[in-house]
């Protein structure tokens, strides 16, 4: 379900703070490893990138004090964490939830689009291009972060479920389901 | 009879949520200028294609591929050969706009269902039986320039199942004939399949003011925490000596869901959603709504009340031509 304006949970700014500390190097050598794992079992997304399986994008959840950068690499993803503005040929900006959400398809991009809370600036297409391809891939977070942690699959999926129960925050594939 | 619920596609996993959603009818395209989707990321390889068909198949719902941009002089095979791969991916009809592609898909391709695309624009009742006696057509889709009344008079003059839209984005008043995209930017829906080509936009966003440029062209600025329209020129916002105004038409979606009713007593067959280049979210949940509606109306249940303006462009709503308040 699209959100109505201004209904986006934001990360709570007490929490942000000490993520200013975060030390960027191990998380960013930890994303990309992530990123690898899906890339192995989502290919179709890379395909669907077409041109723009090289491009650099920069990912900014506003209320987190780092930017996400996130480079294909035509199927190796790279993914490292910056501190400013960040630099690559396209910004998706928005909140955490808005971000996850997108992901999740749990929201409509053209919805945040128009409600303004998400912004898009630099090259428009590869940024058009990314958001068709992930939301084609169904991706569940939560759900590829099991994969990845092997042995802590059960306790990392009820502190997935707790997390979004109480944040509101779309931590796993939206069920749009539930044949009519 | 149910009227038939016709939902946009632009990947295989919105297809899957459409038929999941309780869509009767898919549409969707390849991923090439031979729809008028044609945006990155969008569209259907074949293999998506056959896989898709089959997955609606499996679940009783129908997938039309739309092929309804104009072939280009000397490049008429790519078109031709969107043709034949929806017949062989087991479309069960082709939206096609274009004369000579009618006329080639009804002499090599006559097994496979032809319905005309809103691009033809096609918008009385001698029309539609051109169309239905010279290439076989079943089925029109309405432009959007007609009243309730207009699609009723249609109908009663032919047998040509018609086909509305009632919900998502609107075009100005020509469809299939707007060149405004191509002034800015040298590409256009009709040729390119592509309006307002993303390659061409840009946002700038300064202390929440939003400017969107097509073409190197400011076509409209918008302050902080004002709805954003889509970035076309239709939409755009100009100014003219003192005045500073929307030219062509309000950044709203159409929404014509309470009309059901008058729309089925009109004789309309199915009802169009607008809307490949929108996510699996969107489908979803325009999908379900209409879905109740129908069921609703065919039960003789009160139209439930919509929940969809959060999903419009504007964030604002209209009933556009089918209550022609300006006549």
């Amino acid at each position: 379900m699209s959100p109505l304006p201004g209904q986006i949970p934001l990360f709570p700014a007490a929490l942000a703070i000490p993520l200013r500390m975060l030390p960027l190097a191990p998380m960013s050598l930890a994303l990309t490893a992530f990123s690898r794992s899906i890339a192995r079992r989502h290919p179709g997304l890379f395909r669907r990138l077409g041109d723009y399986d090289r491009t650099r994008f920069v990912l900014d959840p506003t209320d987190l004090p780092f930017v996400i950068h996130l480079e294909p690499g035509g199927g190796t993803p790279r993914v490292s964490l910056a501190r400013g503005g960040g630099d690559g040929a396209a910004r998706i900006a928005g909140p955490l939830a808005a971000l996850l959400g997108l992901v999740h398809g749990a929201f409509d991009g053209d919805a945040l689009f128009f409600s303004r809370d998400l912004v898009i600036e630099g090259d428009t297409s590869a940024a058009l291009a990314l958001r068709n391809a992930i939301d084609d891939s169904e991706l569940d977070l939560s759900q590829e972060m099991t994969f990845f942690c092997g042995p802590m699959k059960g306790p990392l999926q009820r502190l997935f479920a707790q997390i979004e129960k109480h944040s509101g925050v779309s931590l796993t594939r939206a069920e749009e389901n539930g044949a009519w | 009879m149910v009227m038939e619920i016709v939902c946009p596609a632009g990947t295989p996993a919105s297809l899957r949520a459409a038929v999941t959603a309780g869509a009767h009818t898919i549409y969707c395209g390849f991923a090439d200028e031979t729809n008028a989707r044609n945006f990155p990321g969008l569209n259907f390889q074949r293999d998506e294609m056959r896989a898709g068909i089959a997955f609606a198949h499996d679940h009783g719902a129908k997938v039309l591929v739309a092929i309804n941009t104009f072939p280009r002089a000397g490049d008429e095979a790519l078109w031709h050969r969107a043709v034949a791969d929806a017949e062989s991916c087991g479309a069960d009809a082709a939206i096609l706009a274009d004369l000579g592609l009618l006329d080639h898909a009804a002499r090599h391709h006559p097994g496979l269902r032809r319905h005309l695309s809103v691009q033809a624009a096609a918008s009385n009742a001698d029309a539609l039986n051109f169309y239905a006696d010279t290439f076989g057509v079943k089925r029109v889709v309405l432009p959007r320039v007609l009243s309730v009344p207009e699609i009723a008079a249609i109908n009663a003059e032919t047998e040509v199942e018609t086909e509305v839209f009632v919900y998502g984005g609107l075009c100005v008043m020509a469809e299939g004939r707007c060149s405004l995209s191509s002034y800015a930017t040298g590409r256009s829906p009709n040729m390119n399949g592509v309006c307002s080509p993303a390659s061409h936009v840009e946002y700038h966003d300064q202390g929440g003011v939003l400017d969107a440029k097509l073409g190197g062209y400011i076509i409209h600025r918008v302050g902080k925490d004002e709805p954003a329209p889509y970035p076309t020129l239709c939409k755009g916002c100009f100014s003219a000596g003192e005045k500073t105004t929307h030219l062509f038409e309000d950044p709203v979606s159409l929404n014509a869901e309470q009309l059901i009713p008058q729309l089925q007593k009109a004789g309309v067959t199915a009802l169009k959603i607008e809307g490949r280049q929108r996510s699996r979210s969107y489908v979803a949940q325009v999908v379900r709504n209409f879905r109740a509606a129908v069921d609703a109306l065919e039960a003789g249940r009160p139209m439930p009340e919509g929940m969809l303006a959060r999903l419009s462009e504007g964030q604002a709503m209209t009933t556009g031509a089918y209550k022609k308040t300006w006549r």
